[in-house]
């Protein structure tokens, strides 16, 4: 057995031979475009021409007095206000009814996980065609209501409500599956318990479930804050940064300068990874900082 | 089949309760209803969900003028099937299908081997740089590809694979997903059949195909499933790499493409819709469970 144990220990060759074909795809298509990446934000680059000339910080400077650059910043901040939280709550309410045992409750699961496989541009698609001015389905419905009509993705002032509504549709069978995943993982005793003592469903929600569901509600948090940062396919084909460039947001906007605006002679590319890097940062700070805050707020119970 | 032993994380709740059989805490209530009262929550919620996707079909199956109708024609009376044959004559949706098909198949196969072997060896073989090479990977997660869009398609550009479907194939090859799931899989597996098999003289090789694949065929039906479902949908990779070569386009690509060039003749955009969704949804149907632990088991990789 120690000599099994002793081989086992002493086996570097099979271990590097087993993970080689990974190791060698995950350097070249994982760590190098990250070291690649902050190269380049100090050159001004082209993406198919071949000049490459340092410049410095001026692509990082050349960012603060960017209008368009700022726009995209406003546009991605408003957008994760919006979607974060309401993708959040909306899922834990869902969640919630879907706890219990009862008639459907299997139909009505899949109907909320369904939009889960459904790709961004057949989402986009459909939301296209719902939201349509003219001809949707949603103008008539919410006539019936006495509101509207809406010009939703044509509108400067609500396509973004819209760009929201149609990604909540889309990620709300995503966070449910963990909310009830977490739901499930509360035990039984602590509510019986509480029930005994006389709390209320209310106030045994907030008392216990909720603090259970601190590291479900973080996790999702960090996640939705993450991918709401990095929107790009719904607003790329569905409004294409528009009305007046009020969807415009930041991934969009480093794509239109990298691969629109920059595939011919002009050399933009530099000046698009240094915005992403700046996103890149962003995005990490914002998730150091927000496992930080959880676990002075959250609870783990083991 | 023992549910918990799948579990890559101890606190993973049970998924059984996933399928239905859900612990609410039961106290007798009043009863204002001849059923429960969340069906008045849960059903219109299942509506509201399920309505983009049933107005596709309804939209498929009208003609031209009828699309154009507001208030909207919720039954077209004589189905129009004959729509779905026109956008397999007007397009090339066979060779989208085709080749989304060739990427997606390859790209899952390809994570079964290799993120497979290199679990096994960082769950179970001693080897000089293992934990170091291990963290380095999965630090890797944390960057997403939108923003090292640009280094990334100039790494591909230097391989000469732009405009070509092995673009689409050899950066996903393997994930480093795929092998933190399988990873934490393989060290819940008991090592004494396998020290068992050593002794015996089996090799590393045969251990592996013959003990630890059969124990973990759920844990590689999950990471199969998820895969299939980022390959097939994925949209922002395919478009910077698949630029003027049509006969290279994805399911996605073609999608948005057809859109594009058919935006007002909404009876074709909705066939086109309809069959690009429905092999990722019927996959859903038949394996819904696995989604869902492939779902709960990303949640709690953070």
């Amino acid at each position: 057995m120690d000599r099994f144990r002793r081989f086992l220990v002493s086996d570097h060759a099979a271990g590097w031979a087993f993970i080689l074909p990974s190791v060698i795809l995950i350097f070249v298509f994982g760590i190098l475009p990250i070291l690649w990446g902050l190269i380049l934000s100090f050159q001004k680059a082209g993406l198919i021409s071949p000049e490459r000339e340092w410049v410095g910080l001026s692509n990082y400077a050349k960012i603060a007095s960017d209008p368009k650059a700022r726009q995209a910043a406003v546009n991605t901040i408003y957008y994760t206000a919006l979607f974060v939280p309401t993708s959040i709550l909306v899922s834990l309410f869902i969640a919630h009814a879907l706890n219990r045992r009862i008639a459907f409750v299997r139909f009505y699961r899949l109907a909320v996980f369904i939009p889960v496989v459904t790709s961004t541009i057949a989402t986009g698609i459909m939301f296209l065609w719902l939201f349509d001015k003219n001809y949707g389905l949603g103008n008539w419905l919410l006539g019936k209501v006495g509101l509207g009509p809406f010009g939703f993705f044509e509108d400067p002032n609500q396509a973004m409500i819209a760009l929201v509504l149609m990604t909540v549709w889309g990620w709300l069978g995503f966070d449910t599956i963990i909310y009830l995943a977490a739901l499930q993982g509360v035990p039984q005793e602590l509510l019986e318990a509480a029930s005994i003592d006389g709390a209320s469903r209310w106030s045994s929600f907030w008392r216990v479930t909720w603090p259970m569901l601190g590291p479900a509600t973080l996790l999702l948090v960090v996640w939705s804050t993450i991918s709401a940062l990095q929107l790009f396919d719904e607003v790329f084909f569905v409004t294409h940064g528009g009305p007046l460039g009020r969807t415009s947001v930041v991934v969009f906007y480093v794509y239109r300068l990298a691969f629109e605006q920059g595939l011919g002679s002009l050399s933009l590319a530099g000046y698009a990874a240094a915005i992403a890097y700046v996103l890149f940062l962003v995005i990490l700070l914002l998730t150091l900082a927000q496992f930080w805050l959880g676990r002075r707020v959250v609870h783990y119970s083991s | 089949m023992n549910v918990v032993a799948e579990a890559p994380v101890r606190t993973r709740p049970d998924p059984r309760s996933l399928r239905g059989e859900t612990g609410v805490v039961e106290r007798p209530r009043r009863r204002f209803l001849p059923f429960d009262p969340w069906h008045l929550f849960l059903a219109p919620l299942a509506a509201v969900m399920l309505l983009p996707l049933l107005w596709m079909v309804v939209t498929s199956l009208e003609t031209e003028a009828q699309t154009f109708h507001f208030p909207p024609i919720l039954w077209p009376g004589t189905l129009r099937f004959g729509n779905y044959a026109e956008v397999l004559g007007q397009s090339a949706f066979g060779t989208w299908f085709w080749n989304t098909t060739v990427v997606t198949v390859t790209v899952v196969a390809s994570n079964l081997v290799l993120c497979t072997l290199a679990a096994y060896a960082f769950a179970r073989i001693r080897f000089l740089g293992r934990t170091f090479v291990y963290f380095l990977i999965l630090a890797t997660l944390m960057v997403p590809l939108q923003v090292v869009l640009i280094p990334t398609f100039l790494i591909v550009k230097e391989l000469g694979l732009i405009d070509r479907l092995g673009a689409l194939v050899v950066p996903n090859l393997v994930n480093v997903f795929g092998i933190f799931l399988l990873t934490q899989f393989f060290r819940t597996l008991p090592i004494e059949l396998e020290e068992a098999a050593r002794i015996d003289g089996a090799s590393r090789l045969s251990i592996l195909l013959r003990i630890v694949v059969p124990l973990s065929l759920p844990a590689l039906a999950t990471l199969a499933v998820i895969q299939f479902l980022w390959t097939w949908n994925d949209f922002l990779w395919p478009l910077v790499t698949i630029l003027t070569n049509q006969d290279a386009f994805t399911l996605q690509l073609g999608l948005a493409t057809f859109q594009g060039a058919h935006n007002t003749q909404w009876h074709l955009v909705a066939a086109a819709n309809i069959m690009s969704m429905l092999p990722m949804i019927v996959l859903f149907l038949l394996a819904q469970r696995y989604f869902v632990r492939g779902i709960a088991t990303q949640g709690l990789k953070g």
